[in-house]
C-alpha cells in the first residue's frame, strides 16, 4: 500500500450524493465550493472567521436532527449531507423575506442596485414577494465620514464590516449596540462615524459589506461596485510572509 | 487548616448548638429580607438580651425557609421540637421569646406537616434555612468540606468523575447533559490551563432557585466547585452571577474570603498539593448571557453574544482552553453525591432523571415559593399538594414550566411525572425550574404574546430567524390578539415557530417558538376564535 501523506488527514464525505474528499478542518462550506456546488452565504466571507449568523448556509445532515450552519460546521469523516432539499430552501426563502421586510431595502434608490448580495441571492432563491409585514421603521443614514456613507436603512447586521475592521485593518472601528432588532453598527463608542479616531480611511468594510448599507459618497444609484475578493488574497499574501 | 482541624472545628461548632436550649432562624434572604426580617432579628436579640436569656437561646440568621409567600418566616427549634412562624411582625417578638419552651405561639404556626413541607426532600436546599449561611463554622457542622476532604485525601480525580457519572446527575441549566459525562470531557481534553465556571446568570423572569441557592448556602456551590476543578485538573474558576443580585453576590464574596482564609481555596488546599482559586464576575442581567458560549465571551470582555457549537466549551472554552460550565445547581449536588455515596443518590429519582430539582412556584398558586421534589414527582402533586392550588375559588388552566422559553401545559397533562423527558414530550422543557401556574381567566394569546415579547426583546440580535423572525411572531400575535387576522395569518405564524425553531443559532432562538408552539397544541381555539374568517364567523367577513 502506498503511504499516506503526513501532515494533512483526508476524510471523505458525500455532499448531495457526490463523493468527495476533504482536507480535515475544512468546513463543509469550503469543500461544496471547491466542488462548484452553490450553498447561499450572507455573513460568510472569505478571509474572515466565519460568524453563522445569516443561516442561510443551513445545510442536512444524515442522522443529524438538527440542521447545521455549512459555514462553521468542519467536513468529517463519513458525512452524508444534502445542500437543497426543499425544506432548507423554503427556510432560505424565508430568511431573505425576513431580511427584506426588516429595514428598508428600496432597491430603486440603492448605489448597490444590481451589484449587492441580498438583491442577488433573492434571485436565485426565488423570492418573488416578501410574506412578512414590512417593519417600516426609521434609520439614520451616517454621511459625517468624508469619503464614505453608512446607510442603517440597509444594514442586514453581518458584520462583515466589524470582522474586516477588527481583523485585516487592526482598527477595531465597528461594533454592535443594542439587542435584537434593535441592534446597530456602530464606530468606536457610538460616535458619529466622521469623529472617529480610529478609523484609518482604508475602505475595506465599504467593499466587505454586502449591501448598500456602508458605501463610498461620491457613487450615484447602481453606481457602487464592490470589491471583496481582496480578502482571500490579502489572507494569503500574509500566511506566505516569511 | 488540615483535614483534622476542620473537624474539630466542626464538632466545637455542633457542641455549641447543643448548649442553646432554643434556637431562633429568622430566614434572611432576599424575600423574607424585602419584608422586614432584618428588623425581626435585631428585635429578637434585644428582646432576648432584655430578658437575660443569652445563654439559652440562639437568635441566628438563616437562609430560605421556602414558603416566601408566607414570610417573614422564622424558625423555632426548642429542646429538639422543630416549629415555624410566619408573617411575624416586630408586635410579635415579645411573645416569641415570652413563649419560648412553652408551647408556640398559635395565631403565628406555620403546620411542618402541611404537604408544602411534608411532601419535599431536600438535598440541594438542606442546609437552607438551617445554617447561617455567613458563618463558614455552620456549614463545616453539617457536614460540609467533608465531600472535598474525601475528594482530595481518598480519591483519584477519575474516581470524582465516576461517581458523578454513575450518580447519574444531569445539568440543571436546561439541557439535562449528563454531568460526569461532561467532567469527563473537559478531563481529557487537551490544554496548558483549564477553567470551572457556574454558571449563576439565572435570566428567567420569576425564577430565583440559585439566587436561593447562593444567599443561604454559599459554601456547598464552592465545594462543588473545588471538587470539579480538582476533578477535571483546573486551578481557576469563576461564579458569573448577574448583577442583579447583590445579596448573594455579598455572600459568595464572603464565603470565598472565608474559605481562604481556611485553606480551602488557593495554594495546596488541605494540604494537599492542588490548588485552586475563585473568582467572582458578574454580569449586566441580559438573558442570552445565561446561555453558556455568551456567558464565556462575556467573562473574556466582549459582548455577550452565542457562537456556534462545536467546539463545545469542554473542547475550547475560556480563551480556547477547555471549560467545564455546569449550573449552581449542579455544583450543589455534587458534595452530597460524594458524602452520601453515588448509589444513595442514584437511587431517588426517575430511571433517566436521578436526583431532586428545585422549582420556584410563582403566578396563581397559593403557596408561591421554593420547593425541592424528587425527580418524577406528578406535576398534580407539585400544583396542588405541594403548591396548594389556585387561590380564590379558580380553576386551573395551565402551568409554563421551563421559563419564558418553556411551554405550557394544560390540565389533561398534570398526571404526568416531572422529568426531562416526559416535559420534551409535552412540548415544554425542564428549562431552570421555573413554574408558573394561570387560571381559568388567563387567555392563552395573552401568555404566548407575553412570552414572545420577552425573548424577541432578549435576542442578542445576532442570527436573522431570532432577531428578526421574534419580531414578527410577535406581531403576528399581536395582529391576532387585536382580533384583525385572518388564517392566513395563523399558518404564517406556524411557519415561522417552525423556522425560529430550527434554524437559529442558539437555544434561545431555537426554544423561542415553545410558548406559541405548547398553546396553540393544546388551546388553539383561543387562536382562531379570535380570527376574522375563524369558525362561527358570518360568511360575509370571510
Ligand atoms: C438563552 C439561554 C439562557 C440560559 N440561561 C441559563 C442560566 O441562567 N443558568 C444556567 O445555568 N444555564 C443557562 N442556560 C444553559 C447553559 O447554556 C448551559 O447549558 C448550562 O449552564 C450548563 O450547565 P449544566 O450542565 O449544569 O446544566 C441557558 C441557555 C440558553 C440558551
Ligand atoms: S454595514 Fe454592511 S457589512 Fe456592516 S453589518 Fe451592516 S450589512 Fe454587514
Ligand atoms: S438565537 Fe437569538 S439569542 Fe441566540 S444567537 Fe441567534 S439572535 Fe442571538
Ligand atoms: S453564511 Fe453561514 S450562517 Fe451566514
Amino acid at each position: 500500500m502506498a503511504a499516506t501523506p503526513v501532515s494533512t488527514e483526508v476524510v471523505t464525505l458525500k455532499l448531495n450524493d457526490r463523493d468527495v474528499s476533504a482536507t480535515r478542518g475544512q468546513t463543509i462550506l469550503e469543500v461544496a465550493r471547491e466542488q462548484g456546488m452553490e450553498i447561499p452565504t450572507l455573513c460568510f466571507l472569505e478571509g474572515l472567521t466565519p460568524w453563522g449568523a445569516c443561516r442561510l448556509c443551513m445545510i442536512e445532515l444524515k442522522g443529524s436532527p438538527k440542521l447545521l450552519p455549512a459555514c462553521t460546521t468542519k467536513a468529517a469523516e463519513g458525512m452524508e449531507i444534502v445542500l437543497d432539499s426543499d425544506r432548507l430552501k423554503k427556510y432560505r426563502k424565508m430568511i431573505l423575506e425576513l431580511l427584506f421586510a426588516e429595514r428598508n431595502h428600496v432597491c430603486a434608490v440603492c448605489v448597490s442596485n444590481g451589484r449587492c448580495e441580498l438583491q442577488d441571492l433573492a434571485q436565485k432563491n426565488g423570492v418573488t414577494h416578501v410574506r412578512f409585514p414590512y417593519r417600516y421603521a426609521k434609520y439614520e443614514v451616517d454621511s459625517t465620514h468624508d469619503l464614505f456613507r453608512l446607510d442603517h436603512n440597509r444594514c442586514i447586521m453581518c458584520t462583515r464590516c466589524v470582522r474586516v475592521c477588527h481583523e485585516i485593518e487592526g482598527a477595531h472601528v465597528w461594533d454592535l449596540k443594542g439587542r435584537g432588532i434593535e441592534t446597530e453598527v456602530v464606530a468606536d463608542n457610538n460616535l458619529p462615524w466622521g469623529q472617529s479616531e480610529s478609523c484609518t480611511r482604508c475602505g475595506k468594510c465599504i467593499h466587505a459589506c454586502p449591501v448598500g448599507a456602508l458605501v463610498e459618497k461620491t457613487t450615484a444609484v447602481n453606481e457602487m461596485k464592490k470589491r471583496s475578493g481582496f480578502l482571500p488574497y490579502l489572507t494569503t499574501m500574509r500566511e506566505n510572509r516569511p | 487548616m488540615t483535614p483534622e482541624e476542620l473537624r474539630q472545628s466542626a464538632e466545637a461548632e455542633r457542641q455549641k448548638s447543643h448548649a442553646c436550649k432554643h434556637i431562633l432562624g429568622v430566614c434572611c434572604a432576599a424575600g423574607c429580607q424585602s419584608m422586614g426580617s432584618d428588623k425581626i432579628k435585631d428585635a429578637l436579640d434585644k428582646q432576648v438580651k432584655l430578658k437575660g436569656l443569652e445563654s439559652e437561646v440562639n437568635v441566628k440568621s438563616v437562609g430560605c425557609l421556602g414558603l416566601c409567600a408566607a414570610g417573614p418566616l422564622v424558625s423555632l427549634e426548642s429542646d429538639g421540637k422543630k416549629a415555624m412562624y410566619q408573617a411575624v411582625k416586630e408586635a410579635d417578638v415579645a411573645e416569641v421569646v415570652e413563649k419560648l419552651g412553652k408551647a408556640p405561639v398559635k395565631r403565628l404556626e406555620l403546620s411542618l406537616d402541611i404537604p408544602f413541607f411534608a411532601r419535599q426532600q431536600k438535598i440541594i436546599l438542606e442546609n437552607s434555612g438551617v445554617i447561617d449561611p455567613e458563618r463558614i463554622e455552620e456549614y463545616f457542622a453539617a457536614g460540609g468540606y467533608e465531600a472535598l476532604i474525601k475528594a482530595l485525601t481518598d480519591l483519584e480525580p477519575a474516581e470524582v468523575i465516576d461517581a458523578v457519572s454513575r450518580s447519574g446527575l444531569r445539568g440543571r441549566g436546561g439541557a439535562g447533559f449528563p454531568t460526569g459525562l461532561k467532567w469527563a470531557t473537559v478531563a481529557k481534553a487537551a490544554g496548558s490551563r483549564k477553567y470551572v465556571v457556574c454558571n449563576a446568570d439565572e435570566g428567567d423572569p420569576g425564577a430565583f432557585m440559585n439566587r436561593s441557592v447562593l444567599e443561604s448556602d454559599p459554601h456547598r456551590v464552592i465545594e462543588g466547585m473545588i471538587i470539579a476543578g480538582y476533578a477535571v485538573g483546573a486551578s481557576q474558576g469563576y461564579v458569573y452571577v448577574r448583577a442583579e443580585y447583590p445579596l448573594a453576590i455579598k455572600r459568595l464574596k464572603t464565603a470565598i474570603k472565608q474559605a481562604e482564609g481556611k485553606g480551602l481555596l488557593g495554594d495546596k488546599i488541605l494540604g494537599t498539593t492542588f490548588s485552586f482559586r475563585l473568582e467572582i464576575r458578574l454580569g449586566a442581567g441580559a438573558f442570552v448571557c445565561g446561555e453558556e458560549t455568551a456567558l464565556l465571551v462575556s467573562i473574556e470582555g466582549s459582548r455577550g453574544m452565542p457562537r456556534p457549537r462545536p467546539p463545545f466549551p469542554a473542547e475550547a472554552g475560556l480563551w480556547g482552553m477547555p471549560t467545564l460550565i455546569n449550573n449552581v445547581e449542579t455544583f450543589s449536588t455534587v458534595p452530597p453525591i460524594l458524602r452520601n455515596g453515588w448509589e444513595w443518590y442514584s437511587a431517588i429519582g426517575t430511571e433517566k432523571s436521578k436526583g431532586t430539582k428545585v422549582f420556584a412556584l410563582a403566578g396563581q398558586i397559593k403557596n408561591t415559593g421554593l420547593i425541592e421534589v424528587p425527580m418524577g414527582t406528578k406535576l398534580r402533586d407539585i400544583i396542588f399538594d405541594i403548591g396548594g392550588g389556585v387561590p380564590d375559588g379558580k380553576k386551573f388552566k395551565a402551568v409554563q414550566t421551563g421559563g419564558p422559553s418553556g411551554g405550557c401545559i394544560p390540565e389533561s397533562k398534570l398526571d404526568m411525572s416531572v422529568d426531562y423527558e416526559s416535559l420534551r414530550e409535552a412540548g415544554s422543557i425542564m428549562g431552570s425550574g421555573g413554574m408558573i401556574v394561570m387560571n381559568e381567566d388567563s387567555s392563552m394569546v395573552d401568555v404566548a404574546k407575553f412570552f414572545t415579547e420577552f425573548c424577541m426583546s432578549e435576542s442578542c440580535g445576532k442570527c436573522v430567524p431570532c432577531r428578526t423572525g421574534t419580531a414578527q411572531m410577535y406581531g403576528l400575535l399581536e395582529k391576532i390578539h387585536a382580533g384583525e387576522a385572518v388564517k392566513a395569518d395563523l399558518e404564517l405564524l406556524k411557519e415561522l415557530c417552525d423556522l425560529v425553531r430550527t434554524t437559529s443559532l442558539c437555544g434561545l432562538g431555537q426554544t423561542a417558538p415553545n410558548p406559541v408552539m405548547s398553546t396553540l397544541h393544546y388551546f388553539e381555539k383561543e387562536y382562531t376564535s379570535l380570527l376574522k374568517d375563524g369558525p362561527g364567523k358570518p360568511a360575509a367577513a370571510r
